[in-house]
């Protein structure tokens, strides 16, 4: 006598058997069910990186502001209940600067900046781009270096002198090569000596490129770029540690409270973030972004998953008269069960297989193409593969027991 | 199991089924006792709506009475459980429909070896498809193994099924209206292979409406209103290899003139 254990295990064999010939003798139709999870799981992996990929990017250019970092931007006032916004009104001074420099003791470093935008022209070349104004200190406090050349001094600034360092993108636009330092670039048909050549820092979330730049003493800005002129846009200060960011913060809103005149209960006419608030605040939005992208590709998993239900359901319709012949030659109820059961985890198992591949190729191609770090995370993918399982038992089990309580009369009988 | 003709296949003892639809109730079967030895060739008439195909469900296994007693080899089958009749379905009898009812887009060979994977026994794949070629064979089929339903004729798609039915050595076959969707000429090929299974001794259970299709039966039951009206011996029974060659030799002639 055969135990009795062994024989169902040998039928849950042969059940196996039976879904993948069900499978094969419908290529088409599985293929085009197993799309929806495809997609489904594809689209979670793709999401997921890219928001994990957009996250990381946003960090590190948020590290790459330099370490303890305070901006001071001007406006963000709501005299007469307008809201101007960062560097709208410019109620920055020079003076303001120079006061945070002189008074507020954490701070090591201070630049000036001011932001236009110019045609440079190098021979019969010329080239659209950005213009930053700043101190001698920018260098420093942005923590980026130079690849070639050195950087304008305070001396350059104090006088205003024609002289500036280049990005790499602005470089190679104009000179056709990185090699340009000592020559002249005319910004706004003014000739500056271009003193270095900025290491390259790449595009950032937002898809500019950072190396597209020319950044001159802040004072020859003003003067030959701006047109005059005495506010600056904002002001970059650092700090020693961080923290002397909290209040050195304080000081600067207190120093600059009373340098502006502005009464008690009265708003500020600036607006000082220190870089873990920038931080923050970006990481939540990247954050809500991932949330976001995550829910429409889970929304298109479920869809996925109703797919494999309404073509298992059409599929017990039209295979009811297999079943019936099915269970007219020995199938039981669980048999049956078990077959559409298999049938659709199959399904959904290798549409998530599949998915996960394309999910990776496709978040790469999209990190390679927007030049984003990718980061596939195996929590995702592990969890896509689990989900994409769950959904074949959750949407093949209700058809798959609709078929196994089939009367086998009725069913041999359907038309 | 004994192989003796005098041994009892089928014993129903005052079979009834009663259908309630809605309101009304359609007594289809009132009350049949009828007794088929084993090695018997039946042949089951009626007129349409006489209670045929509803007393075959119940030989079949595939319904039960709602009174009455039903002995299939010896054992009371007529209060098992919904998987005990279809194992009871699988290791002793044997179906052949109106319709084929074969898997499309599947092959021959599977077809035939579908019984098997429900079985108790456990079989390779190799064993499988020897077993069901060998079956194929039996009936006339060699070589269309690979062949779907759809790339063979309505005969050879009946023998398919006939194939299938056998695959399980069952004690009986029963075949509702099997040669209902062939043409005169085929349908003697099926009563031919009935003939010579019956001949081997398995016990044949066939729903017909056409009398001359009765004829290669061995007894004949006749149905009326849900109730036996008639049971007779078959006299001058048709002998089906005789009958194709009386055909083949027809239309030889007829082709000749
Ligand atoms: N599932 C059912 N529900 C209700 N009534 C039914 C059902 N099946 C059969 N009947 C009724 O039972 C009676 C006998 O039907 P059955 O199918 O057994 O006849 P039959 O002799 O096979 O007829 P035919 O020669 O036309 O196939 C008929 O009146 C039919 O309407
Ligand atoms: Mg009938």
């Amino acid at each position: 006598m055969i135990p009795k254990n062994f024989t169902r295990r040998l039928r849950l064999l042969s059940t196996f058997k039976i879904a993948a010939r069900a499978l094969r003798r419908n290529k088409l139709r599985s293929a085009l069910t197993a799309l929806g999870i495809i997609i489904g799981v594809g689209a979670v992996i793709a999401m997921v990186s890219i928001g994990n990929g957009a996250k990381a990017q946003v960090e590190a250019q948020i590290a790459g502001l330099g370490e303890n970092i305070i901006l001071i931007f001007s406006g963000s006032t709501t005299a007469s209940g307008i809201r101007t916004g960062w560097g709208g009104a410019g109620t920055l001074k020079i003076e303001d600067a120079e006061a945070i420099r002189r008074e507020v003791p954490a701070v090591t470093l201070v630049s000036e900046e001011v932001v236009s935008t110019a045609q440079v022209m190098a021979g019969n070349q010329n080239w659209f781009t950005r213009i930053y104004g700043e101190s001698a200190d920018y260098f420093d406090l942005r923590q980026w270096a130079l690849a070639d050349g050195a950087p304008f001094t305070d001396q350059d600034v104090r006088s205003a002198n024609k002289v500036c360092v280049v990005g790499r993108t602005t470089a190679t636009q104009i000179f056709g090569s990185e090699d340009v330092v000592g020559q002249v670039l005319r910004v706004k048909n003014v000739p500056f000596q271009i003193t270095g050549v900025l290491t390259p820092k790449g595009l950032t979330s937002q898809g500019t490129d950072q190396d597209d730049i020319v950044i001159m003493p802040y004072t020859s800005a003003m003067k030959r770029v701006l047109g005059g002129g005495t506010t600056l846009r904002n002001i970059n200060a650092q700090v020693a540690s961080p923290g002397d960011l909290a209040p050195a913060q304080q000081q600067i809103i207190a120093l600059l409270r009373q340098r502006h005149n502005i009464r008690e209960g009265r708003d500020d006419d600036f607006t000082v973030r220190n870089q873990e608030e920038i931080a923050a605040a970006q990481t939540a939005t990247t954050e809500t972004m991932t949330a976001l992208l995550a829910g429409v590709a889970v929304i298109s998993l479920i869809v996925g998953g109703i797919g494999i239900m309404n073509i298992m359901l059409v599929s017990v319709t039209e295979r009811t008269r297999e079943i019936g012949t099915r269970m007219a030659v020995g199938a039981h109820g669980r048999d049956i069960l078990t077959q559409f059961l298999i049938e659709a985890i199959s399904l959904s198992a290798v549409g998530g297989i599949i998915g996960i591949i394309l999910g990776i190729v496709s978040a790469k191609v999209l990190a390679a193409v927007k030049n984003w770090p990718s980061l596939i995370s195996p929590g995702s993918i592990v969890a896509a593969f689990l989900v994409s399982a769950a959904v074949g038992v959750f949407f093949g089990f209700y058809p798959a027991r609709k078929a196994a309580q089939l009367d086998p009369i009725d069913a041999l009988r359907y038309e | 199991m004994s192989n003796s003709s005098d041994a009892t296949a089928v014993r129903l003892e005052e079979v009834r089924k009663t259908y309630h639809t809605g309101e009304v109730e359609v007594h289809a079967v009132r009350g049949v006792s009828i007794e088929i030895g084993q090695g018997e060739f039946v042949a089951l008439m009626g007129s349409s709506g006489s209670g045929k195909s509803t007393l075959m469900n119940i030989l079949g296994c595939l319904d039960r009475p709602t009174a009455g007693r039903y002995f299939l080899d010896g054992e009371d089958v007529s209060s098992l459980s919904r998987d005990e009749l279809a194992d009871v379905r699988n290791r002793k009898l044997g179906f052949v429909f109106q319709s084929f009812n074969l898997l499309s887009r599947t092959s021959a060979l599977e077809n035939v070896e579908l019984p098997l994977l429900y079985s108790e026994i456990a079989l390779t794949s190799a064993q499988l498809r020897e077993k069901a070629e060998q079956v194929l064979a039996s009936v006339g089929l060699e070589g269309r193994g690979d062949h779907t339903p759809s790339q063979l004729s309505g005969g050879q798609q009946q023998r398919v099924a006939i194939a299938r039915a056998l695959i399980n050595d069952p004690e009986v076959i029963l075949a509702d209206e099997p040669t209902g969707n062939l043409d005169s000429r085929t349908s003697v090929e099926v009563m031919e292979i009935f003939q010579t299974l019956n001949e081997k001794g398995i016990t044949i259970i066939m729903v017909t409406h056409e009398q001359d299709i009765a004829s290669y039966a061995r007894r004949n039951i006749v149905m009326r209103d849900g109730l036996v009206c008639d049971d007779i011996v078959v006299q001058n029974r048709f002998n089906a290899t005789a009958e194709l060659e009386k055909k083949t030799a027809a239309e030889a002639l007829e082709a000749a003139v």
